[in-house]
């Protein structure tokens, strides 16, 4: 009993009294990137010996995590001054549209928009917020980004050389061809973490716009073109094609996309898709690893290949902050170019800042040089409803595990986008 | 329910007073933490909110009657059915055989009472790690990665080696089974704790009666030990319904919809296609079920009571 | 007694046969039970060349750095304080709260006892899925965010109906002739529950102890949303530092994870022992 009195009592008196808010010249960042807050610590460290302004930079890990965190402190009404926002860009609008967000254009635009020239024009997209947007959001920027990103094709240089492949394909009946020649010495040919629906959706995606072109994709989204038609069964009949013996890693529909990196990694599979992170990650498994970037091969060789990319994460600041000005100055401060050199030299990340691109490893920068060919769902007038992308990935992997067709697949996603609609109304 | 015999009689308000200060603690921390929660999620359950929106539309009973025709909700329940009635079979009779075997006077108890605790212990995302590999189904010129798969072609049986988290057929057994291992410690822990409140003496009589050992079991053990088999099972139930990081940390997000639980339903209606009020509805509904589950097992459990 | 004889007699031998058969039951089970342990044991000890390359049991070059890799880089040092804090005071707080509420249920009789009982199993039934945000906004309100305080608060809430279900069990199956044998002795209700019914409750107790602590010792989801300070965050957080999306790091991660199940392994060790004392007891509980 005694004991017992004592420990709470302990407690009590340990934990009695919260800390106080902290004080004006201080602002607060919340961000969930583990690998990089080493070097965001760092730099707020540095910032503070500049200019006196302290930044303190709060990590909340796994990303599921600090989402969690950032909706409740949304409903709290304590969000920090600067934050980053993980979702869709209607999600993004949401916050918006509730005040969460502050609209960031006048600083872009000031001094003949030399913050908003520094930056990847894909980058900045992420973030805005066009005329005559679906949300109805009035038209603007209202992040900063601090990277750029954008996932393609990667090959294993010697093990295509085993299988007496010159160079990389760069069509999907070439790929297809090569795949088989990998397969008859004994090589998997593709691996990449579709057990991650968002890999699955970024895959598909790359084809439907190969194969359809953009503005069919937006048709489907708006509901004018079904997913039954020729074009889509196209797109699924690319899983299908990919499922014959041999092509695909076994067990790819459940791997994560780190157990597809060590695959990759430690060369059981000759070609992968992933994001330009890999390169971090392939140093750190297999420094020896040869390879080489790659787009994925086109099916239409008409339509250059376009796939996903821009701004890898960004920045918002809160609209109710009493520390506005003194937070869009770290942000500028962050996206200078000295900062941006340290940040991706330090996390091996593809700086927003064009400037700060010259000095990265020429793995990244073979990454790099694609941005004018990437796209992605943040950046499209109209998005998929969230419903029919979940049975659309899902369908996909069905048709790779081989249990359902890319007629029914296409059937039953039709169903739910019918349904979707229906709703909508 | 004997044991009512020697309670204190309340006869006044002042001692039903003193018996309610045992409880007030727990009733109040519970209260804050938890009643208040629920009510709030139940009021979002009747609500059309994205998780974001300050403004929460009200729609009625729409969600759960959607929620009534989700075949995939559905689905998930009947996976989580399965995953349950496998710890419920294999994982509780092997936690009762081993609690059994310890109680006895054997040799080396202490080592197995420690070590069969073990996976309880470990984080799921490391056992889902190890179990990933050992299921591992990559293989190259007939070399397999996977420990299992690899034992089997060693020993003979290449034509058993098998996809076994990516085929329809064999993911939600592997799953079920590694739940059942990594839960199995549990059940294991409170029968022991159990099976030493058991008068040693009742078998001796029992013994002396020429009673054998499976009957002394069946009159001695299994009546007395009811009431902890009765919480065990109920703990299984709860546990094995609920499972999901398991889930995630071997198959990913999941193939297809083999995989999927009600709490990974939950969990992708929240964060993955922002419905929290659906998400809500199906948490309501949830619990619903597992109280309703419960309810039935005890109902089960009064019934095998001996008279 | 058998091996005095020398000559063995067909029921020994069917005994000795049914311990063989037993032990190697439980061998096999326990060697799946220690294979992850030694695994993760293995990998902790490798090195980022060969943990992908050296499939030898166990390895030929031992690297302990990565433990103090580990401690130092993840900042273990502050966090597993923080977790010892945390663990203490959430499993005394259960034990305390959990066995007045249960001895109640079980033994005293007052107006809505059964209601408030089932309320609490119940509960323990029903998830809550989102309940982060009005816990959140409360906690807020309640000016207990970014406090131990109200960390505790909350952990001990999610152990206390499980708890309170599992000691009214064993409440329940205890006889009452020691209870009133006390209550002759002029013991009132806090005496017995305190001099009686806890020390009978031992096995029990040592169980929600191990389950309770285990828990809290794995926590980090809520830590991460009630809690700002790094200062004040529990152990896992520095796990899950070392498992961000681009780290891959193995052998750090499995002297991250290994130093973790350290401390849980010690409180079971501690406390198993209590389930097998129950033995003595075995004459007034049945």
């Amino acid at each position: 009993m005694k004991k017992i009195v004592i420990i709470l009592l302990g407690v009590l008196i340990f934990c009695g009294c919260g800390k106080p808010r902290e004080p004006l010249n201080t602002i607060t960042l919340w961000h969930w990137m583990t690998d990089r807050d080493p070097a965001l610590q760092e730099l707020a460290r540095r910032y503070a010996k500049q200019t006196g302004v302290k930044v303190q930079v709060e990590l909340y890990a796994p990303s599921d995590t600090y989402t969690q965190r950032i909706i409740a402190a949304a409903q709290a009404r304590v969000l920090p001054d600067i934050y980053g926002i993980l979702d869709k860009k209607e999600i993004f609008a949401s916050f918006i549209d509730n005040g969460f967000v502050a609209d960031l254009s006048p600083y872009f635009k000031k001094d003949n928009g030399a913050w908003e020239k520094s930056f990847f024009a894909q980058a900045l997209d992420v973030n805005r917020f066009p005329q005559g947007n679906i949300y109805k959001i009035p038209p603007g920027i209202y992040g900063v980004p601090i990277d750029v990103t954008n996932i393609q094709m990667l090959y294993n240089k010697n093990l295509l050389k085993k299988a007496g492949i010159a160079r990389p394909p760069l069509t999907f009946d070439e790929f297809m061809a090569d795949v088989a020649a990998l397969h008859r010495v004994g090589v998997t040919g593709f691996v990449s973490g579709w057990g991650e629906m968002w890999m699955v959706d970024c895959f598909a995606s790359n084809y439907a716009f190969n194969i359809m072109g953009e503005e069919k994709v937006m048709a489907t989204f708006r509901g004018e073109l079904a997913y039954t038609s020729g074009e889509w069964l196209k797109v699924l009949r690319v899983f299908q094609t990919m499922a014959a013996p041999g092509v695909l890693a076994e067990g790819i529909v459940t791997k994560t996309n780190k157990d597809a990196e060590q695959a990759f990694a430690l060369e059981r599979a000759a070609f992968a898709f992933n994001g330009y992170w890999c390169v971090n990650v392939y140093n750190q498994m297999n420094p020896k690893l040869a390879y080489g970037v790659m787009m994925p091969p086109v099916i239409n060789s008409e339509r250059p290949m376009k796939i996903w990319g821009g701004a890898g994460s960004s920045f918002v600041v809160n609209n109710h902050s009493p520390n506005k000005e003194q937070a869009v100055a770290f942000l500028k401060w962050l996206t200078a170019k000295e900062q941006q050199t340290f940040l991706s030299q330090a996390t091996l990340n593809l700086p927003a800042n064009r400037a700060a691109l010259s000095d990265i490893p020429p793995v990244l920068a073979d990454f790099a040089k694609v941005m004018d060919q990437t796209t992605h769902p943040t950046i499209w007038p109209y998005n998929e409803h969230p419903l029919v992308t979940e049975a659309l990935d899902r369908g996909l992997q069905s048709i790779v595990i081989g249990e359902k067709t890319p007629q029914q697949v296409a059937q039953e996603v039709q169903a739910v986008k019918v349904r979707v609609m229906a709703k909508k109304k | 329910m004997k044991a009512k015999i020697g309670a204190f009689p309340y006869s006044s308000g002042m001692e039903a007073l003193r018996c309610y200060a045992f409880i007030i603690p727990a009733v109040v921390i519970f209260g804050i933490f938890y009643i208040y929660p629920f009510f709030e999620i139940f009021n979002l359950s009747l609500r059309d909110w994205n998780g974001i929106d300050l403004h929460k539309t009200y729609v009625g009973f729409d969600n759960f009657r959607e929620l009534f025709h989700d075949r995939i909700w559905g689905q998930s329940l009947l996976n989580a059915g399965f995953i349950t009635f496998i710890a419920l079979t294999l994982q509780n009779m092997l936690a009762l055989a081993l609690a059994l075997a310890c109680d006895r006077d054997i040799r080396a108890k202490n080592f197995y009472r420690v070590v069969f605790f073990i996976p309880p212990i470990l984080s799921e995302v490391v056992v889902g790690f190890i179990w990933r590999w050992i299921l591992n189904a990559g293989s190259q010129n007939g070399e397999y990665y996977g420990l299992l798969n690899y034992a089997l072609s060693k020993l003979g049986f290449q034509n058993l080696a098998h996809n076994w988290l990516s085929n329809p057929d064999s993911a939600l057994i592997c799953i079920a089974l590694v739940h059942s291992w990594k839960g199995f410690g549990w059940g294991f822990l409170m029968l022991l704790a159990g099976l030493q409140t058991v008068d040693k003496q009742l078998y001796e009589a029992a013994r002396v009666d020429g009673a054998g050992s499976w009957s002394a079991f069946k009159n001695i053990t299994l009546p007395l030990m009811m009431p902890v088999i009765w919480v065990v099972m109920i703990l299984t139930v709860l546990g094995s319904m609920q499972v999901f990081v398991l889930i995630l940390s071997m198959v990913g997000q999941g193939l297809v919809y083999h995989t999927e639980v009600p709490v990974t339903r939950i969990l992708s209606a929240m964060t993955g296609t922002n419905r929290f009020g659906y998400a809500c509805a199906m948490g309501v509904t949830f619990g619903a079920i597992l109280v309703g589950v419960s309810v039935a097992f005890r109902a089960l459990a009064g019934k095998m009571k001996p008279a | 007694m058998a091996k005095l004889n020398g000559n063995w007699n067909y029921y020994q031998w069917a005994d000795c046969g049914k311990g063989f058969g037993i032990h190697s039951f439980l061998l096999i089970v326990a060697l799946t039970c220690l294979f992850p342990l030694f695994w993760m044991v293995r990998s902790s000890l490798m090195s980022m060349d060969t943990i992908f390359a050296d499939t030898a049991l166990i390895p030929a070059r031992l690297h302990f750095a990565n433990y103090v890799q580990a401690w130092v880089d993840g900042h273990f040092g502050i966090y597993f304080i923080n977790s010892v804090i945390y663990t203490a005071s959430v499993v005394s707080g259960i034990v305390f709260i959990a066995s007045l509420a249960a001895y109640a249920f079980s033994r005293l009789r007052f107006p809505g006892r059964n209601f408030f009982f089932y309320v609490f199993v119940l509960a323990m039934m029903i998830p809550l899925p989102g309940s982060f945000v009005p816990l959140y906004v409360m906690m807020n309100k309640l000016g207990l965010v970014n406090t131990r305080f109200g960390y505790i608060l909350c952990m001990i809430n999610l152990g206390l109906s499980m708890s309170i279900l599992l000691l009214k069990t064993f409440f329940d199956k205890m006889l009452p002739d020691l209870e009133d044998a006390a209550r002759l002795d002029g013991c009132g209700r806090l005496g017995i529950w305190w001099y009686v019914a806890l020390p009978l409750a031992r096995p029990a107790i040592a169980v929600i102890v191990i389950f309770n602590a285990l828990n809290v010792w794995n926590e980090y989801i809520l830590a991460q949303l009630l809690l700002n300070d790094p200062s004040l965050m529990p152990l896992q957080r520095g796990i899950m530092l070392f498992q961000g999306v681009y780290s891959v790091n193995y052998p750090v991660l499995m002297a991250g994870l290994t130093i973790s199940v350290i401390p849980i392994l010690l409180v079971y060790l501690l406390m198993q022992k209590h389930i097998v004392k129950g033995l003595s007891s075995g004459a007034i509980v049945g």
